[in-house]
């Protein structure tokens, strides 16, 4: 490429052919001696799956773009690790991103991308999938790719390169990645990575016909699964897209995402991965629930994975039993995008508790709703284990911007909820919020300090303790595709930094409340570049490769990230387009522009999230289509889903004595 | 005060069972508290019936003696941990093993017996052997005995508080060569103490004297750990337990 000339970067020169399948181990190990950590790459876990390379047809290596110790306990790549090598024709094994000391030591001795499981090269895999949870993954995709020897761009690969496969919930814009991956695919990945299995399978056992692009246009009719690059872009004057149209009539003209229905048949992971090392969740998690529908509108998570479908009591019965029994773990998080909302939580917490009772097995929740908690479910969770702080998610600081993002609680409401906490033996609680919301100004955000001030002091008061503590965690808001957002201004850093000193200013004039109150908080700058990747089209793929290619890894880590490179880069690669990081971030879109991901279909109709756009402007809420009528989303008619929740009537039967 | 949580204290420790285990091949690369993590979770997925501290937080009652560095083998790590109902040890031992990676061992579990002082006490001395790959015999031979033959041998030592100049020598108590197939062996008995002398140090101190300097990293692994005794050897840290207690009923587990 014209660009590698220009910038060499820290690219793989070393020759790193193999035998298919070989360990690089006994190569890698001497490395591994001079390291940091060096245990989150020798693999082993508990319930880590090895199989031997020539039994199975097709080879995934699977990808968390970020540390080992932040993606190993990630439940999605998890999951279609265990679902893929149930197939007796397939082999899944790990990878992750690797730290810029082994990855220097890498190059030098010719060692390239490889497994934890078997130590395998990446490059000698059919399928390299990559679960995208932020967007700050992007240069880390690209240090893999060429540690692995796999050329960066799509269109410099050949049939005996890895078909390379993002998932995740950034995949549901891989516009800026559109010339890195070969396939994105679209919402729930379980039965995907099975029919993708079958056309690779298919398609090597005939004497791979047609070469890549046969293989891709195979991939390309398999329903959720976007190809890139059988679509152009064209661009009008004003920098806008002008048309996304496919090139071949074999593809479908829409690529719609994948529901997985009926979540107690996917009692995945059954027997979840448990490293000796470190990891940012000790714990092992159950989803009790996928999607959500209190739309709340900042929320791409709760847009996109719509409708909600529960697992019963009885199937998270077997997965908390079949799990701990698995792992030794003594917490089990219950996990969904809102816990408290399952119709039957507070019966799931009691029956969970009363089977756990003595065997100091604790249960957690991720952040409550607010108008969700009540104190018996917050006892039934901590009963057998720890006590440990309670977490709300109130995420707008004033009532009039709650009822702008949709998540509407009243003040009133949220002080009496946590002042119940703390007079119920609770000191810590933590609550999130974000700023840079569309039309926030500085008084919403500063109602944070009265309301913190507020909770401590009425919590004083009900708890009879001075030692309550509350910390305000604070983000700056990234606007994402499909979102009733997708169409605003995102705030600039400056706009962000200035209203987070104002708060941090006003939470300490009042030491004697102010010192119970701690405030943490992200500056800006990331979110600007989240913002540029969220939204961004093709034409920021030449961002993130110039980024990389100076050497930008590790972008979520804010001691790798560096605001000035990625600005300099945004600034000479756009250029050439006539558009710039502002035009990306900080502008408004209208109706009908034509957004990157127009062509990605979500089920979200669109002109019902421009209507809620408008709502959201205007100030009004609108209900839960689970106990409300359904106000037309899109969802369900277009994906041929429905709403799936109980409560089911059933219950826990006590377990006989262990 | 500190406030207590309702209910009943933990059930004490009835049982006290002193453990000596391996870490081997890959798992040379796990760090004292990746082992730490490792051994409390087995210990559940085993179900040995742990003894719990008291309080809101309670922990399993597990202490640890000190571990050999991430990166270094061993034979002989220890560990004591309190039980809540008696056990037979070699049942726990079994349990335990086979909830932990192939790559840990758990090579024996004694009862300690009450009266015959801690296990602590009776750890003052690690033998290591270090391989050291693409180095011969005779370029090894001449620099240890460089070494032994020194009084003081200054090395800069990595800190917490960056670098820090200790003295090698005194802590290694005796050193030999030997090889293997063309790879030449290290053997080494060294005393714990402050500042820790570790086999890196004792490289450093190679290179320091001698200009050793191995082409690719050692392979360390901790032989033996114990008191060390007039003949130059260490003794068996469980000796005294194995000794003092006989056969004896335990509920099984």
């Amino acid at each position: 490429m014209a660009q590698s000339a220009v910038y060499p970067g820290p690219v793989m020169t070393a020759d790193l052919r193999t035998t298919a399948g070989e360990s690089l181990y006994p190569r890698l190990e001497p490395l591994l001696a001079q390291i940091q950590k060096p245990i989150q790459y020798v693999g082993g876990e508990l319930n880590a799956q090895l199989k031997p390379w020539e039994t199975a047809d097709v080879h995934w290596a699977l990808m968390y773009p970020d540390a080992y110790e932040v993606g190993l306990p990630n439940q999605g790549l998890m999951i279609l690790y265990e679902v893929l090598n149930e197939r007796p024709d397939t082999l899944a094994e790990r990878t992750y991103a690797v730290w810029p000391d082994l990855a220097a030591l890498m190059r030098e001795a010719g060692v390239g991308q490889f497994t934890v499981d078997g130590h395998r090269a990446v490059r000698d895999f059919d399928l390299l999938g990559v679960s995208f949870a932020t967007e700050l993954g992007y240069t880390n995709l690209l240090e893999a790719l060429d540690l692995a020897g796999i050329p960066l761009h799509v269109v410099d690969r050949d049939e005996s390169h890895p078909v390379v496969v993002a998932g995740g919930h950034a995949a549901f814009n891989p516009e800026p990645v559109a010339d890195f991956v070969d396939c994105a695919v679209l919402g729930d990945g379980e039965q995907a990575v099975g029919d993708i299995t079958d056309v690779v399978k298919a398609w090597k056992a005939q004497g791979r016909p047609g070469g890549r692009e046969e293989l891709l246009a195979r991939l390309a009719r398999i329903d959720g699964v976007y190809v890139p690059r059988f679509y152009a872009v064209s661009y009008g004057p004003d920098g806008t897209i002008a048309a996304v149209t496919r090139t071949r009539d074999d593809v479908p003209e829409r690529v719609g995402k994948r529901t997985v229905m009926d979540l107690d048949e996917w009692p995945y992971p059954k027997t979840p991965l448990v490293p000796l090392a470190e990891s940012v969740h000790e714990r092992m998690s159950v989803e009790i629930f996928r999607g959500c529908t209190r739309g709340c509108r900042f929320c791409q998570a709760g847009m996109i994975t719509r409708p909600v479908r529960e697992r019963t009591i009885t199937g998270i019965g077997s997965m908390v039993e079949q799990g701990l029994k698995a792992t030794g773990y003594e917490e089990v998080g219950l996990l969904s995008l809102s816990s408290a909302d399952h119709s039957e939580i507070g019966q799931v917490a009691k029956e969970l508790a009363d089977r756990y009772e003595g065997t100091n097995t604790g249960l957690s929740l991720p952040s409550t709703r607010v108008d969700a908690f009540n104190v018996t479910l917050a006892n039934e969770l901590s009963r057998n284990g720890r006590r440990s702080g309670l977490t709300f998610a109130p995420e707008g600081g004033s009532e009039r911007i709650r009822r702008v993002i949709n998540k509407t609680v009243s003040k009133e409401d949220l002080v009496r909820t946590v002042t119940t906490a703390y007079a119920n033996g609770w000191t810590q609680v933590k609550l999130y919020f974000m700023c840079g919301l569309p039309t926030e100004t500085d008084e919403d955000v500063l109602e944070i300090a009265d309301l913190a001030v507020e909770v401590i002091r009425a919590g004083r008061e009900a708890s009879g303790r001075k030692d309550i503590r509350c910390t305000v965690s604070i983000g700056g808001f990234v606007p994402k595709p499909h979102t009733p957002f997708q169409w605003a201004s995102q705030a600039s850093p400056e706009v962000i930094d200035n209203r987070l000193r104002l708060l941090r200013q006003k939470i300490n004039e009042d030491r004697k409340i102010g010192r119970s109150i701690g405030l943490r908080y992200h500056d800006g700058k990331p979110g600007a570049i989240e913002g540029l990747l969220s939204r961004g089209d093709r034409r920021v793929g030449r961002v993130i490769e110039r980024v990389w290619r100076e050497g930008g890894k590790f972008d979520g880590w804010s001691e790798h990230f560096s605001y000035d490179r990625w600005t300099q880069s945004a600034a000479e690669e756009l250029a050439a387009f006539g558009v710039d990081l502002d035009w990306y971030t900080t502008r408004e879109r209208t109706e009908h522009e034509i957004l990157p991901w127009d062509h990605l279909d979500s089920g979200l109709d669109k002109e019902w999230l421009w209507d809620d756009w408008q709502d959201a402007i205007s100030e009004e809420e609108v209900a839960d289509c689970r106990w409300t009528p359904c106000y037309d989303c899109g969802v369900c008619p277009t994906m041929g889903t429905e709403i799936q929740i109980g409560p089911t009537g059933r219950s826990l039967i006590p377990l006989t004595v262990v | 005060m500190a406030r207590q949580p309702d209910g009943p204290p933990p059930p004490p420790t009835v049982q006290k069972l002193r453990i000596r285990y391996a870490k081997r091949g890959r798992l040379r690369f796990a760090s004292h508290r990746d082992l730490a993590r490792a051994l409390e979770r087995a210990l559940r997925r085993a179900q040995v019936p742990m003894a719990f501290s008291a309080g809101f937080s309670p922990h399993p009652k597990i202490s640890y003696l000190g571990a050999a560095p991430t990166g270094a083998a061993s034979e002989a790590e220890y560990v004591e941990i309190g039980l809540a109902v008696r056990c037979d040890p070699e049942a726990v031992r079994a349990g335990l093993d086979a909830a932990l990676p192939e790559d840990i061992a758990v090579l024996e579990a004694v009862e300690a017996a009450p009266g015959t002082g801690s296990l602590a006490d009776r750890i003052d001395t690690s033998v290591w052997r270090l391989e050291l790959p693409g180095l011969s015999l005779t370029e090894l031979a001449p620099a240890v005995e460089k070494f032994l033959a020194a009084d003081v041998v200054t090395i800069a030592k990595r800190t917490k508080n960056g670098l820090k100049d200790i003295d090698a020598r005194p802590a290694v108590a005796s050193a030999w060569v030997g090889d293997e197939a063309g790879c030449a062996i290290l053997h080494m008995v060294v005393r714990q103490g402050t500042p820790a002398v570790r086999p890196d140090d004792v490289l450093a101190a190679l290179a320091a004297v001698a200009d050793l300097r191995p082409p690719s990293p050692p392979r360390a692994v901790r032989v033996a750990q114990g008191r060390l005794d007039d003949t130059g050897t260490v003794a068996d840290p469980l000796g005294p337990d194995r000794e003092a207690r006989p056969l004896q009923e335990h509920a099984a587990i």
